[in-house]
């Protein structure tokens, strides 16, 4: 198995070639992917030619980055020039993107070659990757259950040896939840620290980008090219890259277990495992206490009316006139954005449109979304509260393993509630990553790390400990033969 | 909050979505168990406390008003559904 810094360093000692890797990749990609859907495009030609650019600077020892020629899959809702980006809409199925997003430039500028765009929820609205309008994605591990979402088609790649890097979007835990399911480890940055510019907009403010892989190393590379301000995003923030932030060894680490996060709801193998990584970060030398968090329970509530709320603002840009599909037939201006809409849209994402209207309708803006807007600054100063002692928070990503497909479709209300332990990291803006930490009937189980805001480093220096000292991380990669 | 028929019409009407009769009652439906199970957060006191439309300290971003390069008329038309001569076809508006 090899990770994307491995992969850097034999093609930078010129043991292999970028064209025969990014080719190798994308053969794989195209012969695995029938029965999981994980990627929906590859780039071909376009890639090939990009990772000629690469070997040129490799051949003459000129690498970008530490990256420079690795393969990369990108979510199919983070904006690529001239490569279709359809976030998995019949919306968008035909739109390809004048411009490149701020993380595809910085990308494309350190070497990385784009070998293709990951399946996904329609918009991210989702928690199993199965509302996209081209099918569902598949779990890695056992094909009938779900791969998680909605950054399921990254988190599935991976797993699945398509691409050793993968960026995903995080509203709700979109990167962390399917990370745990597919067994691969992957992080949701501070809000703020990687410019959203050319991400297509769910909810504003809680849309963050990140990436997945098979270890946290990966990870820490990744944001290290990914971080730092950019105009075009008005929340950007002036944050420093990973690798310049100053960390304390694991040793000094103190750790909080919020007890709130072990109680009902939560499956015993999930606990089990979760509870286990933080035997292992004591043995390492952390010192591990618990907490309480009571502010869950009012989490999800909270989230789904604030995200619907800015995504019913953020997607009356669908009108059927700048870009995107059109109905064929309508009536007059009024008609053709009703038909457009309700053609374009599918179920998921006409319920959430539905719902963030009604809360932000006069009459009901007070008693709905604002009082949501109260408690998400509650759940914040809880939050930041419990970081005020320690430096992380361990918790799981989930509170059950990957269900079978077809389940949270037929109980929307379920599927929400399952975003329990994720969703109050983007409320509050926070970092967290997930990581493998053991496994339940066959299926990988993952646990969260949770720290403050703009300091991404200590959890990942806090993984990559605990992936030198465990092997959980590396049982898909060897799965996949990757 | 009960959701009744008219509200989930006014609803769609709002988000500019139709609604066939054959999709009102489960519409109705989904809407109604989400707000039901948001009722939680009326036990919280939110006394006192201002709403975070944001984490960030989110502040105004100024920059100078100098010209710049925009995109190709041409390369962005190429995403419309309809254009003719240029520009963006729509249904009449204005009789």
């Amino acid at each position: 198995m090899k990770t994307a810094l491995e992969y850097g360093r034999l093609l930078a000692e010129r043991q292999i070639g970028a064209r025969e890797l990014a080719q190798s990749f994308m053969d794989k990609i195209s012969s695995g992917n029938g029965k999981y859907n994980a990627v929906l495009r590859t780039c071909g030609e376009s890639a090939l030619s990009a990772a000629d650019e690469a070997q040129k600077r490799l051949d003459v020892g000129a690498a970008l980055s530490p990256i420079d020629g690795v393969p990369v899959l990108v979510k199919d809702n983070i904006s690529t020039k001239g490569i279709k980006t359809t976030c998995a809409s019949k919306m968008l199925a035909d739109y390809v993107p004048p411009y490149d997003a701020a993380v595809i430039e910085k990308l494309r500028n350190a070497g990385a070659v784009i070998i293709g765009k990951t399946n996904m929820d329609e918009f991210a609205m989702g928690s199993t990757s199965e509302t996209g309008y081209f099918g569902a994605v598949s779990n890695p591990w056992d094909a009938s259950r779900v791969a998680g979402g909605s950054s399921g088609g990254s988190a599935a790649s991976v797993a699945l040896g398509f691409a050793p890097l993968a960026l995903g979007s995080d509203t709700g835990g979109s990167i962390r939840q399917p990370a745990s399911y597919c067994g691969v480890t992957g992080i949701k940055p501070t809000y703020g620290a990687v410019s959203r510019y050319g991400l297509i907009a769910y909810a504003s403010s809680l849309d963050q980008i990140g990436a997945l892989s098979i270890g946290a190393g990966d990870l820490r590379a990744a944001l290290d090219i990914m971080t730092g301000i950019d105009k075009r995003d008005m929340t950007s923030a002036d944050a420093l890259k990973p690798s310049a932030q100053k960390v304390k060894p694991i040793g000094e680490m103190r750790v909080a277990l919020p007890k709130e996060y072990f109680g009902e709801g939560l499956d015993d193998g999930v606990a089990k495992c979760v509870l286990s990584a933080a035997k292992e970060l004591e043995k390492m030398g952390a010192k591990v206490s618990e907490c309480s968090l009571s502010s869950v329970r009012y989490a999800v509530p909270a989230y789904y009316i604030i995200a619907c709320a800015e995504a019913s603002s953020n997607l009356s840009r669908y009108d059927g006139i700048k870009y995107g599909m059109r109905a064929e037939k309508y009536e007059d201006l009024s008609d053709m954005y009703e038909k457009t809409r309700s053609e374009g849209f599918g179920a998921e994402v006409k319920r959430r449109i539905r719902l963030g209207a009604f809360a932000l309708s006069s009459g009901y803006y007070d008693a709905y979304y604002l009082k949501a807007l109260k408690v998400r600054s509650i759940i914040k100063q809880a939050f930041y509260k419990v970081l005020e002692d320690y430096d992380m928070i361990l918790c799981p990503a989930s509170p059950v393993l990957p269900p079978e497909k077809g389940e949270s479709l037929a109980d929307p209300m379920q599927m929400y509630l399952s975003d329990i332990y994720t969703v109050s990291v983007n409320l509050a803006g926070l970092p967290g990553l997930t990581m493998p930490c053991g496994f339940c009937g066959g299926l990988p189980v993952g646990c969260q790390l949770i720290g403050r805001a703009f300091e991404e480093n200590a959890l990942l220096t806090a993984a990559e400990e605990y992936q030198k000292a465990t092997d959980f991380h590396l049982r898909a990669a060897k799965e996949a033969g990757l | 909050m009960k959701i009744d028929d008219e509200m989930i019409d006014y609803v769609s009407a709002l988000a500019k979505l139709s609604l066939p009769d054959d999709e009102r009652e489960k519409a109705r439906q989904d809407l109604q168990s989400v707000l039901e199970y948001a009722q939680v957060l009326s036990e919280v006191d939110t006394g006192g406390v201002e709403p975070s439309s944001h984490v960030a300290e989110a502040v105004n971003v100024f920059r100078e008003d100098e010209i710049m390069p925009s995109f190709d008329k041409r390369e962005i038309l190429k995403s419309a559904p309809r254009v003719k001569d240029g520009q963006y076809l729509v249904p009449k508006t204005v009789e």
